[in-house]
């Protein structure tokens, strides 16, 4: 799934580590998702959502 | 985040102590029967008991880690053992086969299939790791 997490996150100046710590995964777990390795679970993706005050839609690109 | 990482090193620690006592209980109930016991049959099964407890308590801790393990762990040790489990399943039988047909030459033994367990989710869980990097 292709997602915006790379582009969001050096937006607002933020370090993997911090996205990691402030969503509660570890810093592997970003970089494989920015890397669209890993999907994220739905709690992941919905704290993630909460943090950018972006809908999950806008985030996360499905193309089914 | 903190929290969290003790919390996973709190079971990573207690896995550990479980697994060395297993080891252990597993070398009293082998080897105290010729050498601490004499044969005595209640202490063997006394042995036997307390080494398949400890067993149920590693079982019990490893699910009590794997549940704290964050999501691409998860993941990465979920596709370790369906692995780890296809092979044993298939190896072990195939094993199993040749013993029985006399293609091999020695019998089949279990401890052979508990190393190709180890070494392959061990292996698994490497190669799954290196993939999400």
């Amino acid at each position: 799934m292709k997602n915006k997490i790379r582009d969001l996150r050096t937006a607002i100046n933020m370090t993997q580590e911090d996205l990691a710590s402030i969503i509660g995964v570890s810093r592997q777990t970003i970089n494989a998702i920015e890397k669209e390795k890993f999907d994220p679970s739905l709690p992941t993706a919905f704290k993630m959502s909460k943090l950018f005050e972006l809908p999950i839609d806008q985030i996360f690109l499905f193309e089914g | 985040m903190e929290l969290m990482k003790f919390e996973r090193n709190r079971r990573i620690k207690k896995l550990a102590a479980w697994t060395w006592s297993w080891v252990a209980t597993m070398a009293i109930a082998t080897f105290g029967p010729e050498f601490i016991w004499d044969n005595h049959p209640f202490m063997t099964q006394f042995a036997i008991i307390v080494n398949f407890a400890n067993g149920i308590l590693i079982i019990l801790a490893n699910r009590d880690l794997f549940n704290h393990f964050y999501e691409l762990e998860k993941n990465i040790h979920l596709e370790s053992l369906a692995i780890t489990l296809g092979l044993a399943v298939v190896v072990g039988l195939s094993y199993s086969l040749l013993d029985s047909t006399n293609l091999i030459k020695q019998n089949a033994q279990i401890i052979m299939l508990v190393m190709f367990i180890g070494v392959t989710y061990l292996t698994s869980i490497l190669i799954n790791t290196r993939r999400y990097k």
